[in-house]
């Protein structure tokens, strides 16, 4: 009995993911199941609602509920320089090579509330090439996106960050780079100059300009193999020749269809070259 | 002590004392052992790849550490990876996240647990070693649910009693074992497959 509900529940799953695509264009049905399911079980015992079947007529009625799911179902979990020994190799080993370009576009996929954006948007200034890069950052959630361009973060999380940043190689007093009230702080306003905040889903949206550097790290766990390949696609076709591509530390293009598009660079931190 | 039933996959969770229990429990295992084994450690996000190396040296069976969509097979043990949860897919499949904090852990034993427990059912194993908080008591409860098997360490014999006891109170164990037994006890496991008849 137990088993068939568990079916049952697979069922409803699969029935709610495809009424958000119909109703809202917001298309889930690529994602990876295990980590959709706690999130909707979560929302559903919050909702009061016995069964998922049940909460999707509240979905399909209520754009307001949806938008609460929306933000359930983009896990907007970042923090600056997360991972260190990455953001050392970006400094150390990308950066260098693209020191020469005229422009150095890139492209934050996936940016959540920003604080990658800002940590790479650090790293320009203080190898001297923020002025002359243009920084497109997106994310499909309109609401953390928002947040991303305040670029206002709890001061609590800053001591992290700080040690985050040093591990790094950061060569600054990371102070310098923000200004606290209260308990919280403001990123200086001159890293926002050359950040273009734009909304753009990885599922649904097109090639939107020619990039020498792509990011996009810990939103591809979240995909299914088909789904990565899409993405994989859009981002070869986004990439100029030489250009590089940067993964979260457990993304991997080489189980991909396009593992021949890209060459390591930096293996262990997830960092390719378009070939 | 052993048990006749055909089991499909180890689910395993253990937190503080982790690398003595496992380094215990896990050589036990035969090389042919025909269940997958999956195991949330909690650790520190920086901690480097000395446990697998450690464990890798003892044991039979490989010890991998968990790749994002990567089958699972027998012959392997997965280690989930510090920061991240480690969840079984419908196929069969390992996934990573980067979900909020479980029981202020990530990886949590829960979320292994819980994944895992939808897709094997009643032929998933769940063992709760040494910890000192109680994250894997609601997994193991699940697991129970659905008519799998709870193995426990006994608290007596832990290096912090809280996660066994705690899996104890809120799940119940059918088997609560020092970690020796625990070793015999998984080692008499068989994965028969499906019956024909
Ligand atoms: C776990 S966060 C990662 C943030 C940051 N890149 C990092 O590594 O710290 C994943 C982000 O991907 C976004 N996301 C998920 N699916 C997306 C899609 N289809 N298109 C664009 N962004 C998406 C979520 O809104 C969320 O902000």
């Amino acid at each position: 009995m137990k088993f068939n509900d568990i079916d049952t529940e697979n069922i409803e799953i699969e029935l709610l993911l495809e009424a958000i695509y119909q109703k809202y264009d917001y298309d889930f049905r690529g994602y990876s199941r295990a980590s959709i399911k706690r999130r909707l079980k979560r929302r559903l015992s919050l909702s009061g609602h016995a069964t998922l079947t049940d909460m999707q007529r509240e979905v399909l009625y209520d754009p307001d509920f949806f938008h609460v799911l929306l933000q359930d179902l983009s896990i907007n979990v970042t923090e600056m320089f997360r991972d260190p020994s990455f953001y050392k190799a970006v400094r150390e080993v990308v950066l260098p090579l693209l020191a020469e370009r005229e422009i150095i576009k890139i492209w934050h996929a996936g940016c959540s509330s920003g604080e990658e954006v800002y940590s790479i948007a650090i790293l320009l200034q203080e190898l001297g090439l923020y002025g002359k890069s243009l920084i497109y950052a997106t994310d499909f959630d309109e609401t953390i996106l928002s947040k991303a361009k305040e670029g206002i973060y709890p001061v609590d999380l800053l001591q992290a960050y700080t040690r985050n940043y040093r591990d790094s190689g950061g060569v600054g007093s990371f102070a310098d780079y923000y200004s606290a009230r209260y308990e919280l702080v403001l990123m200086d306003k001159a890293l926002k100059e050359n950040i273009v905040f734009s909304n753009h889903n990885l599922v649904t949206d097109g090639v939107f300009g020619e990039m020498d550097l792509v990011f996009c790290r810990n939103v591809l766990i979240y995909f299914k193999r088909e789904l990565q390949d899409r993405v994989f696609r859009l981002f070869k076709e986004s990439l100029c020749t030489g250009g590089f591509l940067c993964l979260g530390t457990k993304e991997t293009v080489r189980i991909s269809q396009y593992t021949g598009t890209f060459a390591d660079v930096v293996k262990k931190e997830k960092i390719y070259r378009k070939n | 002590m052993t048990t006749d039933k055909s089991y499909e996959a180890v689910v395993m969770g253990v937190s503080a004392g982790g690398l003595h229990a496992l380094e215990t429990v896990l050589p036990q295992l035969p090389a042919d052992f025909s269940l997958p084994v999956m195991i949330v450690q909690h650790r520190t996000r920086t901690s480097d790849d000395f446990l697998l190396r450690f464990l890798d040296e003892l044991c039979l069976l490989r010890i991998v550490e968990a790749e994002d969509k990567v089958g699972v097979q027998k012959g392997y043990i997965y280690l989930a990876p510090p920061g991240y949860h480690l969840q079984v897919e419908m196929d069969r499949s390992l996934s990573l996240s980067v979900d909020p904090p479980v029981n202020w852990s990530r990886p949590s034993v829960d979320v292994l647990f819980e994944t895992a427990a939808d897709v094997y059912r009643d032929k998933l194993v769940g063992v709760v070693l040494t910890g000192a908080n109680r994250d894997g008591s609601a997994g193991l409860a699940r697991i129970k649910q659905l008519g799998g098997l709870g193995v426990i360490q006994d608290p007596e014999t832990a290096e912090a009693p809280q996660m066994p006891q705690g899996a104890i109170d809120v799940a119940g164990g059918d088997r609560i074992l020092s970690l020796v037994r625990i070793g015999q006890f998984l080692a008499t496991l068989k994965n028969e497959g499906r019956r024909r008849f």
